[in-house]
């Protein structure tokens, strides 16, 4: 053994040797580590505590750097702790302290020498252990060392006290019950003389103030001293953090703290504090005119800086400062409109945030226009931050800001155009949304639809798609408002729909649907009256006259005709339509639903409808085939229809146009928007037990997953021999695939030849994917920060609201529930180390019922847990705890400690709870007339009558 | 109060980790990863802080100061000053420029304990401990003092003491 460990120590690696061999293996580098993780394990083990130490090391090293479990050495590493020399010593407790957490099993094993280290004469030693403790301190480990943490709060050595304070963190953190103990000569900590402790203990207060400000403000003479006396930053930054959290409780703290937060402001040169100074009375002292004009000026002067940070941070300081003044932001919108155009993505993203808030119904229009530029000039992130923040803001409360929907919803189909947008998703939410919600809104929404639809591009780019479907969607639903329905089936069915993913595709044929419908019962409409009478015409007959008005701007039949004698040349298929309609179309100028069009639109379904109803897609399929049924349904009527035109007044009521209308009803009943909370307000009916009859479900049919969809269409034969016969299916597979290349081929062709399927407004060829929108091409882009700090000039400055020529349209409301109505309750985070402190210095437990009502779950899991202990006998309660895990580790220390556990039951019984079992009478007593009256000697202490009564805690002046 | 400490060189090794709120070493090893990623992708000349709430958890925030091959990273919440945690990085810097003289990459390679040392000195448990670097060199030394001075006796008595088990 002893040879080994000689051999062990001759040939051991040190961590030298180690990251040199790590270095020259840079290659091998998982089996270089392995090797020497072997190596380490056999070293660990060794009697030597020299090899020992070298080998832990050298696994802290791998831990930290290279990340390798080491909790495995957990016990050698305590072993290693007791070691007497100092090098050992170190390398154990910073192996503990990178290494251990809670659950660490030999934790318990270091109480002991910790405790020895921490009354070591040696203060390294000691700096050692209280460095170890403020990382891994449990709670049983802060309450077995609280007594030897009092004794280092008031060491005479700055080195070690310093570092005692800053265990005291952790410790309270940990155990509250140290708060009686320590917290008096933590207070004294921060009165000595010596900067390096009050600096720490500064610090320890900052950080408990705030997670609980409430209990430190019996502490404000204190800290208000330090705030007027100390010239050192570091400590007046943690003592401005503590004030702007108190200054919020107590009014009178803020009037007495804003003088010398001013002087700090205009004195001093560190920019640290200056921004600390900006912080605070930016967030507590906004009632402060005279502190918050110097705040801005000094935000200025952040602002011109050349230092990116400053900047950056003076930026901050502004979106803090805007809910309240919005005269500083209005003040440096220069610099902020052109820090959009700044290199740092931080600066930007900030000046962004604070364009936003400027935002109001009077300038939104402008604003959004230039930032649309500079969302098309910017790197794919940062535009799509614009867009999204565009976004974001006019929808909130129910777009509260818009006035103009027709400018919005032209908006929106202009950003779906940027090139680097991603925001489909929640365009297409909101453009079915105000379609729903906006009525006076349609006839643009179509429109813009339209436009997005018709332009065959735009179906390269996958990040449109959701747009594409809620234009598809929109102008399904709203088709009344077309100008031109056949143009728009045109859209819907053009063949480069096949790049959309099937969900979106079904949308279109869906909507393809109702614009058949619609121009279906139309035309039959326009017949029936134009037969009659046309000075009678009713609605309809001027709409499709006005309609008609409009036909050339969009519309060439001449390219349409010759659409579809290629399509006819494609499938090698005779099209009854195909030929001889050239001359049919020159007369469509007049009437817009002239018997011929009818027909092409329904020839033209069926032809690109047709390969569809055999997609793989059941949703696909199915709209197909809805389509294709209800075309053979009205098919034979419509020619006899068209072929007797004579007859076609009697004809008019029959089983057609029945049908027609019957659909049309269909369709035409509007959809509207949909409550957040419409399905809570369902009420359950009775004996329906959702849960059980789900479980019920689970159990009977473990591993079936969603039921298949099957077409279901109108009781066509054709569907009805889906789901029996595969045949059909499968010969609609084969007919399918080649008209799927044969549509990719067409548009090949129509691309070489730059003929393109359907007008585009633009006379550009657009290619496969859309290219970046031009529309900005006419604005000069670098004018873009003149013109919005031009037009920000007058549109910023809070004026009256201008008087809108447009009237804002209706936005359909629901109740409530539009709003998410869910506050979240306000319950401060009270716990127990904030009862703890409270204790200690208003002498009560004023707070005790608070901090009970929602206790953590931990601190009354272990409260239970000892409760129980002192019932039941100890056998017993430790079955009882065995649920409550985590917790088992603390019943002996309990039990060594009754008082303290006796504290913690005190504060059980006063909050009221009903464990009033006997055991503890002789308590009982005491706590009645602790209870309540603690209110009463904080008031003494601070010199305030006893006589004043009131429901709210006063928290008394303590300044004055 | 402080998160974490790191030092990753240019090319996203670790040279310095310390956690102050515990991690397992598998998170911490992402964590240092995603904060490389988002380091490399900044130009020089931009600010020094980053939004880490997507690593970190809510208030959380970067602050990193570039020298030469090295990425000096502090993680911190709201209860710190982010212009005095630019300071305090600038405070590390100097205290390991004092005690290596001239402080490089390799340094710090090699003397993975000794920058403990001085991290330890700087900050305790997510606390500010020690903003003067004098102060905190006379620690170091006075450490490192005792550290050889404990080795130095520890030689013969283990070759003594190993022998003599023989």
């Amino acid at each position: 053994m002893a040879g080994s460990s000689l051999m062990d120590t001759l040939f051991q690696r040190t961590l030298e040797d180690l990251i040199k061999g790590l270095r020259l293996h840079l290659i091998g580098e998982s089996a270089f580590i392995s090797k020497a993780m072997e190596d380490i394990r056999k070293e660990i083990k060794s009697t030597d505590p020299h090899t020992k130490s070298t080998a832990l090391q050298k696994l802290s090293y791998l831990s930290s750097l290279y990340f390798y479990d080491m909790s495995w050495a957990a016990f050698h590493v305590v072993e290693l702790m007791s070691s007497t020399r100092f090098a050992h010593k170190r390398i154990a407790y910073q192996a503990a302290s990178l290494s251990f957490d809670e659950n660490t099993p030999v934790l318990v094993l270091i109480t002991n020498q910790l405790r020895k280290d921490l009354i070591s004469t040696n203060e390294l030693e000691v700096s050692l252990a209280l460095e170890c403790l403020s990382r891994i301190a449990t709670v049983d480990l802060a309450r077995d060392l609280t007594p030897e943490i009092f004794t280092l709060l008031s060491s005479g050595k700055v080195f070690v006290r310093k570092k005692a304070v800053g265990v005291v963190l952790r410790v309270f953190e940990k155990y509250p019950d140290a708060v009686k103990v320590c917290f008096k000569r933590l207070v004294e900590n921060l009165e000595g003389s010596d900067q390096q402790v009050v600096s720490v203990a500064v610090g320890v207060f900052c950080e408990l103030a705030l997670k609980n400000p409430r209990s430190y403000l019996p502490l404000a003479p204190e800290f208000y001293r330090i705030l007027v006396e100390s010239r050192n930053n570091w400590i007046l930054i943690k003592v401005l953090k503590i004030f702007a959290k108190l200054a919020l409780l107590e009014p009178r703290l803020a009037n007495k703290v804003v003088e010398p937060i001013c002087d700090h402001m205009k004195r001093t040169d560190a920019k640290s504090l200056v921004f600390e100074c900006i912080r605070t009375v930016v967030t507590s002292l906004t009632d402060y005119e005279s502190a918050v004009k110097l705040a801005a000026v000094r935000i200025r002067e952040m602002l011109m800086d050349d230092d990116p940070n400053l900047k950056y941070l003076a930026l901050q300081a502004l979106s803090t400062v805007a809910p309240n003044h919005v005269w500083v932001v209005v003040e440096n919108k220069e610099i902020v409109i052109k820090s959009l155009s700044d290199e740092d993505p931080n600066i930007k993203l900030e000046s962004l945030r604070l364009v936003m808030m400027m935002v109001s119904q009077s300038n939104i229009v402008e604003i959004s226009r230039v930032l649309l530029n500079y969302a098309l000039k910017s790197d794919p992130f940062f535009c799509n931050e614009i867009l999204g923040s565009i976004l974001s803001t006019c929808c909130r409360n129910v777009y509260e800001i818009i006035v103009d929907f027709d400018w919005y919803v032209s908006l929106l189909g202009e950003m779906s155009r940027i090139p680097h947008c991603q925001k489909g998703d929640e365009i297409e939410k909101q453009l079915i949304d105000i379609g729903m919600r906006v009525e006076d809104v349609r006839l643009e929404l179509v429109r813009v639809a339209r436009d997005l639809l018709i332009d065959p591009a735009l179906l390269g780019n996958s990040f449109l798609y959701r747009t594409l479907s809620a234009a598809a969607w929109v102008s399904g639903a709203y088709v009344e408002f077309s100008k031109n329905p056949f143009e728009l089936m045109e859209a819907l069915l053009q063949p480069r729909t096949y790049l959309l993913p099937p969900l979106i595709r079904a949308v279109y044929l869906q909507s393809a649907f109702k614009v058949l419908v619609y121009s279906l019962h139309s035309y039959l409409l326009q017949r029936g009256i134009t037969e009659r009478d046309f000075a009678e015409g009713s609605d309809y007959a001027q709409h499709d006259a006005s309609a008609s008005l409009n036909q050339e701007e969009g519309f060439n039949p001449r390219v349409l005709n010759q659409s579809f004698d290629d399509l006819s040349v494609e499938h090698g298929e005779e099209i009854s339509a195909g030929h001889g309609q050239a001359s049919a179309f020159d007369s469509l100028g007049t009437n817009s639903f002239s018997d011929e069009s009818i027909m092409n639109m329904i020839n033209l379904i069926e032809l690109a409808v047709g390969p569809l109803s055999g997609s793989l897609d059941v949703e696909v399929q199915e709209r197909a085939r809805n389509i294709r049924s209800f075309i053979e349904l009205i098919k034979q009527e419509m020619v006899d229809c068209l072929a007797q035109k004579e007859e076609s007044l009697d004809r008019n009521k029959t089983e057609v146009s029945k049908i027609i209308k019957l659909m049309h009803d269909a369709f035409s009943s509007e959809l509207g928007p949909v409550s957040v909370t419409a399905q809570e307000r369902v009420p359950i009916p009775d004996g329906l037990l959702l849960k059980e009859n789900l479980e019920d479900l689970e159990t009977i049919c473990p591993d079936v997953q969603l039921p298949l969809l099957n077409s279901f269409s109108f009781g066509s034969p054709q569907s009805e021999e889906t789901n029996g016969d595969s045949l059909p299916d499968l010969q609609n597979k084969v007919e399918s695939e080649p008209s799927k290349e044969s549509t990719s081929l067409l548009a090949q062709h129509r691309k070489r030849h730059g003929l393109y399927y359907l007008p585009s407004e633009k006379k550009e060829i657009s290619n496969d994917y859309p290219p970046a929108n031009d529309l900005k091409s006419e604005n000069d882009r670098n004018n873009d920060a003149e013109n919005l700090v031009k037009l920000t000039e007058q549109s910023l400055v809070p004026k009256k609201k201008p008087s809108n020529a447009k009237t804002r349209p209706v936005v359909v409301k629901l109740d409530e529930g539009d709003q998410v109505s869910i506050a979240a309750k306000a319950q401060p985070k009270d716990d127990l180390l904030s009862g703890a402190v409270r204790e200690v210095l208003l002498g009560n437990d004023t707070n005790d019922s608070l901090s009970q009502s929602k206790p953590s779950d931990r601190s009354s899991a272990r409260r239970k847990g000892k409760e129980k202990l002192n019932l039941d006998s100890p056998s017993e309660s430790k079955e009882n705890l065995d649920d409550v895990k985590k917790h088992d580790d603390e019943i002996p220390s309990s039990r060594k400690n009754k008082h303290r556990k006796h504290g913690k039951e005190r504060r059980h019984k006063t909050s009221g709870n009903v464990l009033d079992e006997g055991g503890e009478n002789s308590q009982k007593g005491k706590e009645k007339t602790g209870h309540r009256h603690g209110k009463h000697k904080a008031r003494q202490r601070a010199d305030v009558p006893l006589n004043v009564v009131s429901q709210t805690p006063v928290i008394p002046d303590f300044l004055l | 109060m402080i998160r974490a400490v790191m030092v990753i060189n240019t090319q996203g090794k670790p040279r310095l980790a310390k956690f102050y709120d515990i991690q397992a070493v598998e998170k911490q090893r992402e964590l240092i990863r995603n904060v490389y990623g988002v380091l490399c992708s900044r130009a020089e000349n931009v600010s020094n802080f980053i939004e880490a709430e997507s690593f970190f958890g809510p208030d959380s925030r970067i602050v990193y100061k570039h020298f030469a091959t090295l990425y000096f990273v502090f993680v911190f919440d709201s209860s710190e000053n982010e212009l005095a945690m630019l300071d305090l990085i600038q405070v590390f810097v100097e205290t390991l420029d004092k005690c290596f003289k001239n402080v490089c990459e390799l340094d710090m390679v090699f003397n993975y304990s000794k920058m403990h040392t001085v991290l330890d000195e700087i900050i305790l448990g997510g606390q500010v401990l020690e903003t003067n670097s004098t102060e905190v060199m006379k620690a170091v030394e006075e450490i490192s003092r005792l550290e050889t001075a404990s080795n130095a006796i520890s030689l013969v008595p283990k070759s003594v003491s190993s022998w003599r088990s023989r």
